[in-house]
């Protein structure tokens, strides 16, 4: 009852008899079809109008920041605002931005879909997880628009408990409803993945994008939870107006920097090991070629994840944590940096007698690689005791996360959009624009955040309404560029949105490109698969000496 | 799949897999909880090791009696657990309805006694704050903070136990399982399990160590 | 307004993490000739259209797979012992420091002078000598940050944190507080005045302070009552504190402790919390009673009873 699809260069399948109907058409197209859907394609596409939400205010909130910072004196909003755009941004940004981008939009759709399986584990679960995420959300902006919220995205003690006047409570609890949303992602796809493979498909032929949402779920399910906790006994403490981090008490404010750290530090993997996935799909795509070193691109995600769980004390150097402890983490934290390196080589020799394409993925993924690379590099900076003295709190770590967070998670975002896209939606978007999109959002990037590591050495600290005029160039730089990378997002957003109903149809396989989600139809139907395939290829078994035509929109 | 078994749902392919997917699912659930309670018992043992002297007093007003009292009926209640599965495993309807229930009524007395502690907590004014007043030293209030917290946080997870099972019982009633099918029975009984495991610490935590 | 990428050398620490800064500009540099030479050789060279030999090589990829391990780990860990060592240097004040006190509130610092004199916002500090700040906050976490001399330390409350400098060059240099602390976190500014020794020495008899440190904490120790117990021929029986501070104290539970500012801060503020082996419980806590600046004064003057004997028996 199964037919053998082989995973080649050249996937033909053949049309069934009658066309299957696409996961758009069948339950219809009613507002209750979608709200109700346990359909993970469904879902995925949910959560892509949620985080583009989220987005969007988050975005707002930068650029409001970007405009006060363009005069040194504190003039366009009180320091108060300044305070509470700062925590909007970073709250929305990593939370309901970043963690779920690409695993619970991207993610969603296509880990069963390069499983070969029908839906994932828990399908209903799955919907819970998108109306908890929602849900979260929503307290987390009426703590917004209700009064704001002054914590920074940390909420750092004693401040956040005894001395802030915003919302906290509020948004500690949107956090924390949200962080039960990435819990429950994270254990579907770990469910998924081991229960749920195709025949066939053992653990080294699944697609680098399934080992690093694996790793990806790793953290999700046993670092969120390390938060949550944390969030609820700054919760009490604020309530109560007494707690264990309490110094009055004798408490200790950076036990709670521990515990935050455990999870946040994790949690940074999280917003990186899925763009590391989407890369290592494209790169081998447009390079025509297998990935170079399988094995290790698979196990260096696991080992980032696993590895990462034990360097949250780098980001304590300061902090009065004991001199011994900061050797290890700063030990560690260069060991964590191996894997990320073996990766970029590994992508790199991908390359070589490769038959590359320009297309807007690979532009993106290119971008990926370069920023990547720089902040990657901050990090080792960072991660030397005696340098992060001088760099810890300053724009200097402003700029390195940005770089990993934006230039690596978002450009890797929206490659793997532009990827997927004709097999998302069944359309394809106009390539040149998507060309000019992905030259923009590199050459915006690196306008905005390359000054912030000059003038973050120099001295300027982060989360600062006003400023030495000293540091004023670079920060008129950042602003400029920020209005550069403004236009590189409005862009994708623009013609994305015009090709839904304008773009040409999206054949099966665009991209010529191996991998199971691409032997269905574009969109694919509801079960995903008209049978079940059988994998006895390994992944990428591309062939550079073919010449192949890609379909453009 | 067009003879699939009733229960078997559309993304499963047989009944042994859709078994292991709920098993493998409720272990990695339980990972997350033991993270989840990981970072109060880290934060117990720190302030326990930093003010050894403000906890061990403080340690001596905790109610043994309640917690003994919990202890026996929490034990108890995963034996009945364990039977309910049992009975589930080997297509005992009755029984399962009848274990279920006693489970049911364990937790619920647990929680009542619970509520009798917390009572008399109150009354004695154990709850740090500005009427915390016993010639204790400054720290035995992190202890208490931590008492009301992590038993507070466990008490809940039993009340979702407790509901847990009330479906699980309604399902039951329902001849919604057989011995080829009793995965939501299995895995509450988990669940119910761990929130035992988490009290025997509580009870070993707050009640025992403290007195010598 | 002059034009600078690199924050000026106001001390020697200040040199060593330049060096070390370079060192990791270096590494980037390096880094980023491996992989994007290669990388733009290889998308000119394969890119779709042009001829090339694209047959597949069977390289030793095992053997490839472990240097590129191998190589960069043991790189990185010369850069590790190389930031490891100057995190020492700069976390480990010398043993002669001159010390002044720092005091943290939202928004502003609180700085003494050993001679009695205070100063907000602005710090000086003789040229040449080592000077260790001893600081805490009395309201939320700071950072005392000095960019000019590369010195950074959390200012937490409940504890002592240190951070010590060298002054190399006379000049004006930044003071920021690097740890959001709140509303006017970006006005938690202020300076640093580095002086002569003479020029310090007229600034310091400017102030005219009308006693030192140790001298207000003689008198507070009078005034809260502590001398009732801890001093000469009290009937209570309370540890003497003459020549404890810098010493190991044996703790009623078995654990000695080194008689530092933190152990002496916590035996004011919470007593219970560490008994003197061969004493009871007695004291009284005094949070709440004496403010982050009067402890700090209390503790400079049982740091001046250092060098004294107990000036009677010791009793059992």
């Amino acid at each position: 009852m199964n037919a053998t699809l082989p995973q080649t260069t050249t996937p033909e399948i053949p049309d069934p008899p009658q066309r299957l109907l696409t996961y758009f058409e069948e339950g219809g197209h009613t507002l209750g079809s979608w709200l109700l859907t346990t359909d993970h394609k469904r879902i995925g596409i949910l959560y892509l109008y949620s985080i583009l939400v989220f987005f969007t205010i988050a975005a707002f909130a930068a650029a409001m920041m970007r405009m006060e910072l363009l005069t040194p004196t504190g003039d366009l909003v009180t320091s108060e605002t300044y305070n509470k755009l700062f925590t909007m941004h970073g709250t929305m940004m990593v939370w309901f931005f970043l963690i779920p981008s690409i695993p619970s939009v991207l993610g969603n759709f296509l880990v069963p879909l390069m499983l070969g399986a029908r839906d994932l584990a828990f399908p209903r679960l799955n919907l819970l997880s998108w109306y908890l995420f929602n849900f979260g959300g929503l307290l987390a902006l009426y703590a917004i628009a209700f009064g704001g919220v002054d914590t920074g995205w940390t909420f750092y003690e004693p401040y956040s408990s005894a001395f802030s006047n915003g919302h906290v409570v509020t948004m500690v609890a949107g956090v924390f409803v949200a962080g039960f949303s990435s819990i429950l992602t994270g254990l579907n796809f770990i469910v998924s993945i081991h229960k749920l493979r195709a025949p066939g498909l053992t653990w080294f032929k699944l697609p680098l994008f399934l080992w690093s949402t694996y790793a990806t779920s790793i953290i999700l399910v046993l670092a969120t939870p390390v938060l949550a906790m944390t969030l609820i006994l700054v919760a009490a403490e604020r309530i109560w107006g007494i707690g264990i981090f309490d110094p009055r008490l004798g408490g200790d404010p950076v036990l709670f920097q521990h515990l935050f750290w455990f999870y946040s530090h994790p949690a940074v993997y999280i917003m990186i090991l899925p763009g590391m996935g989407v890369v290592s799909e494209v790169i081998t795509c447009f390079a025509r070629k297998p990935i170079f070193g399988y094995h290790f691109v698979a196990f260096s995600s696991i080992a980032i994840a696993l590895v990462g769980f034990f360097v949250w004390g780098h980001h304590m150097f300061v902090s009065s944590q004991s001199v011994y402890a900061g050797l290890v983490f700063s030990l560690l934290s260069y060991l964590v940096a191996v894997p990320s390196a073996i990766k970029v080589f590994n992508w790199t020799m991908t390359l070589h007698r490769g038959r590359i394409h320009f297309d807007t993925p690979m532009l993106y993924a290119l971008a990926f690689i370069g920023l990547f690379v720089i902040g990657g590099l901050t990090g080792l900076f960072l991660a030397a005791l005696g340098f992060d003295v001088q760099a810890h709190g300053t724009y200097f770590v402003v700029a390195h996360f940005h770089y990993i967070m934006v230039g690596g998670m978002v450009t890797a975002f929206l490659g793997g959009l532009h990827y997927w896209w004709p097999k998302i939606t069944g359309r394809l978007y106009p390539e040149n624009l998507g060309r000019l999109s992905a030259l923009i959002i590199f050459g915006g990037f690196n306008v905005t955040f390359f000054p912030q590591f000059v003038v973050g050495y120099l001295g300027m600290p982060r989360r600062y309404h006003a400023y030495a005029p000293e540091f004023q160039i670079f920060n008129v730089f950042s602003t400029a560029g920020t209005s550069i990378l403004g236009i590189g997002y409005l862009l994708p957003l623009i013609y994305l949105i015009w090709s839904l109903k304008h773009g040409k149809k999206a054949p099966a396989n665009p991209w010529k490109a191996t991998g199971l989600e691409w032997q269905t139809p574009s969109p694919p139907p509801k079960q995903n698969f008209a049978q079940t395939p059988i994998v006895t290829q390994r992944p990428y078994q591309y062939s550079p000496e073919i010449e192949e035509e890609f379909i453009h929109g | 799949m067009a003879d699939a078994h009733p229960t078997l749902a559309e993304q499963f392919d047989d009944l042994p897999q859709q078994r292991n997917a709920a098993l493998l699912g409720m272990w990695t659930f339980l990972a997350t909880e033991v993270l989840f309670f990981g970072g109060l018992f880290l934060s117990y043992t720190i302030y326990r090791h930093a003010y050894y002297e403000a906890f061990e007093e403080a340690g001596r007003h905790v109610k043994i009696l309640y917690g003994s009292i919990n202890t026996a009926l929490l034990l108890t209640s995963s034996l009945t657990m364990s039977l309910a599965i049992h009975s589930a495993q080997v297509g005992q309807q009755r029984l399962l309805v009848r274990f279920l229930r006693l489970t049911i009524f364990l937790g619920i007395c647990f929680l009542v006694v619970k509520g009798m502690e917390y009572k008399s907590d109150i009354d004695e004014h154990f709850v740090p704050g500005a009427r915390f007043e016993h010639g204790l030293p400054a720290q035995a209030q992190i202890f208490w903070f931590l008492y009301w917290i992590m038993t507070g946080v466990h008490s809940l997870h039993l009340l979702v136990g407790i509901g847990l099972l009330v479906v699980i019982t309604w399902m039951a009633r329902k001849g919604r399982f057989s011995e080829h099918y009793n995965n939501p029975v299995v895995i509450s009984g988990l669940y119910w399990h761990f929130v035992d495991v988490i009290w025997v610490w509580l009870y070993a935590l707050f009640y025992l160590v403290n007195r010598n | 307004m002059n034009f600078r990428i690199f924050p000026e050398q106001a001390s020697r620490i200040a040199e060593q993490t330049d060096y070390l800064y370079w060192g990791l500009l270096c590494l980037s540099a390096a880094t980023c000739l491996a992989v994007f030479v290669p990388m733009f050789y290889f998308l000119f060279k394969y890119r779709n259209g042009k001829p090339a030999d694209r047959t597949p090589l069977d390289l030793p990829e095992y053997k490839i797979e472990i240097a590129w391990t191998i190589v960069p780990t043991l790189i990185f860990m010369g850069f590790y012992i190389w930031g490891s060592r100057n995190y020492f240097a700069i976390e480990r004040p010398p043993p002669d420091a001159m010390e002044i006190n720092v005091v943290g509130k939202q928004w502003m610092w609180k700085i003494q002078h050993p001679e009695g004199n205070r100063e907000i916002n602005e710090l000086h500090l003789p040229l040449g000598r080592d000077v260790k700040l001893t600081m805490t906050s009395q309201d939320v976490i700071h950072s005392f940050y000095l960019p000019e001399f590369r010195v950074k330390q959390d200012v937490v409350p409940g504890r002592y944190t240190t951070e010590w400098v060298k002054p190399d060059r006379i000049g004006t240099y930044n003071l920021f507080c690097s740890e959001y602390c709140g509303t006017s976190h970006s006005l938690m500014v202020g300076r640093v005045f580095v002086m002569s020794p003479a020029d310090y020495q007229r600034w310091l008899a400017k102030g005219q302070p009308g006693s030192s440190l140790v001298e207000s904490g003689a008198v507070l120790f009078r005034e809260l009552g502590c001398s009732g117990c801890h001093m000469g021929n009290s009937v209570i029986h309370a540890p003497p504190l003459e020549g404890v501070f810098g010493k190991p104290v044996p703790l009623s539970d078995g654990e000695v402790i080194a008689a530092d500012e933190g152990y002496i801060r916590d035996s004011i503020l919470f007593p219970a919390k560490q008994i003197v082996a061969g004493y009871s419980n007695a004291m009284p806590t005094f949070s709440g009673k004496v403010s982050e600046e009067e402890t700090l004064e209390l503790i400079a003057y049982i740091k001046s009873l250092a060098n004294q004997s107990p000036s009677l028996e010791v009793r059992p």
